[in-house]
Order: structure tokens, then sequence, then C-alpha cells
């Protein structure tokens, strides 16, 4: 099994996933450049957080276009595992790999705490790990994260079981309060159909270590580690 | 040759930077103003080798592909071949 994490110029939390990946869940992993045009041998990989070209014109809007996102594309489409985190969450979407859009904070702050989510959906290789309804304490770091899509697109996403998480207070009530940034129907992060791709705004990788105040961030790695040796077993 | 192209948020999504504008030049006293809207504007100067034809195909696709975000946004383009 073999992690990537995608470098585009700006991204910021590719080291962090890149120790979390190898030093806490301790799996192989490489980097990835955006001008490459293949993700050589990894079986899962991930688009970090940061500011890819400074969120010029949209965040994601540029990144979308280099050349590693036609093979993420090609990746994607034959059932390969692909997260992204926070600018790779507006990446994904961007590029049409994920619906909907990120916007500016409903209250137009760059917002950096610790919130909680509530596990949705434990039938995904993100979460397969985790219990229903689980309450993760992970941080977000965003001025753009205010998840809108349309009203029918809202609707496929609920009933196909594609809201992955929704921001929740510390007992995983669903409250206006607990949702930071606006969000349609508090969404932290969605799936698509296929369930093989993940974008989620809060930061798993920030929050991996209880030295950071919160380790409850690893259980989505731990995930997707499981899937892939399951994976393995399987061919 | 130039092209003008403004892109405006869809009247359905919400837009809390126009609202932060329009709360802001009331509290500074601006009379009879009803909504902002907050939107972008490129200018985009384009060589002699497109015909006002080819220009506008060229960029009404940058403007949809590019500069906007149909899931949010909307799109209009002015040409002036004149320019």
């Amino acid at each position: 099994m073999k992690f990537g994490v995608v470098m585009f110029p700006g991204s910021n939390c590719d080291h962090d996933t890149y120790h979390v990946i190898s030093k806490v869940i301790g799996q192989p992993v490489d980097f990835i450049w955006h001008r490459d045009n293949s993700l050589g041998d990894c079986d899962a990989v991930i688009l970090p957080g940061g500011f890819s070209y400074g969120d010029y014109l949209r965040t994601g809007a540029i990144a979308r276009f280099s050349p590693v996102m036609g093979a993420v594309k090609e990746f994607a489409a034959r059932g390969g595992l692909v997260v992204g985190i926070c600018n790779g969450f507006q990446i994904l979407c961007e590029a049409g790999l994920l619906p909907g859009a990120l916007m500016r904070n409903k209250n137009l702050k760059f917002i950096c705490e610790h919130i909680n989510i509530r596990v949705e959906a434990i039938d995904s290789p993100f979460t397969n790990r985790c219990q229903r309804g689980q309450v993760l304490s992970v941080p977000i770091a965003h001025g753009d994260g205010n998840y809108f899509c349309d009203a029918e697109t809202l609707a496929g996403l609920q009933r196909e079981n594609r809201i992955i998480f929704r921001y929740s207070d510390a007992a995983g009530n669903l409250t206006p309060e607990s949702n930071p940034n606006g969000s349609l129907d508090n969404i932290a992060g969605i799936c698509n159909r296929e369930r093989n791709v993940l974008g989620m705004m809060p930061h798993p990788e920030r929050a991996s270590e209880q030295v950071l105040g919160s380790s409850d961030g690893r259980i989505i790695f731990y995930s997707l580690a499981d899937t892939l040796a399951e994976l393995a077993k399987a061919s | 040759m130039k092209a003008k192209i403004f892109v405006t948020l869809k009247p359905s999504v919400l837009d809390p930077q126009g609202k932060a504008i329009h709360h802001a030049v009331e509290t500074i006293g601006f009379q009879g103003i009803q909504d902002v809207r907050q939107g972008k504007y490129f200018e985009v100067s384009i060589n002699g080798s497109l015909s006002p034809e080819q220009a506008r195909a060229e960029i009404e696709r940058m403007a949809r592909d590019v500069l906007s975000n149909p899931v949010i946004e909307d799109y209009r383009v002015e040409l002036d071949p004149d320019s």
C-alpha cells in the first residue's frame, strides 16, 4: 500500500499529512509534484490543505488545471481513493469531482479553531472504523468553507447518504451555532456517488496526535489504510 | 481588441460581502441603497490574430470554463472590436 500527497504551489499542509501517514499511521507515502502527469504506484491520493496558486480567481480554480489533476481524475474514475482536505476539497469541487462550491464564510472571517464534526456515514472507505454519530474534535482553518449547492444536488447528497461529516456540538447535536461558516445543512464533508472521493473542510491531519490537542482525526487515515489493506488482500 | 468580462453571483446565492458593503455604506450615510452585490471584472486584451467572431467564441469559453464557477456564478462578456 502506498499513499500519495500532492504538492501544489501554495500547499501548506502537505508535510503535516505526510508526517501523519508515515509516522502516526506508519504507512508508505510519497509526495507527488503538481506538474507530474502520473500518480506513480500510489493506491490513495490526498490533496492537502493550503492556498494553491494563492487562491487567486477562486479557491482551487487554478489548481484544477494542474497536470497532476488529469491523473487524479483518471485515478478517481478507475475507483482510486481520493481525499481533499480544506483547499483539496475546494479543488475537487472546482474540478467537478465533487458537486457544489465552497464560498466565503458567512461571517466573512478566516476561522481557525477546533470544532466538532459528526460522522454521518460509515459505509465509506474513509470512515469505516468510525461509529455512526461519533463526534470528532478537529480543527478548521479557512476563509472559504461555506458549502453551497443547488436544492436538487443537496437532495441527492442526502438521499444517497453522501454527506459524510456534519458540523455539530460536542454532544453531536446539529445546531446553527455549531455551524462555523454557514454551510448548507451543516455540511463539513461529502463524497461522490461512487464513494471513492471525499472532500472535507476540517483538518484531520492536524488532530492526529494528542500533543496537538486531539487525536480524533487519525481514525480517517486508519480507515483508509484498512480499506487499502483489504483491497490488497482481495487482489 | 479588448473584452470585458463581468462575473456575478447567481441571484439565488447569498452574498455576505455585498451585505457587509451595503451595511457599511448605509452606516456612512449613503441614501437610497436597496441592495449591493459584489462581483468580479476582467479586462482581456486580444491580439490581432483572431476575428471578432473567433475572439468572442474564445472569450465566452474562457468565461464559462475558467473565470466563473457555474455552480454559484453567472457571466457576461462585452467585446469592443475597435479598442
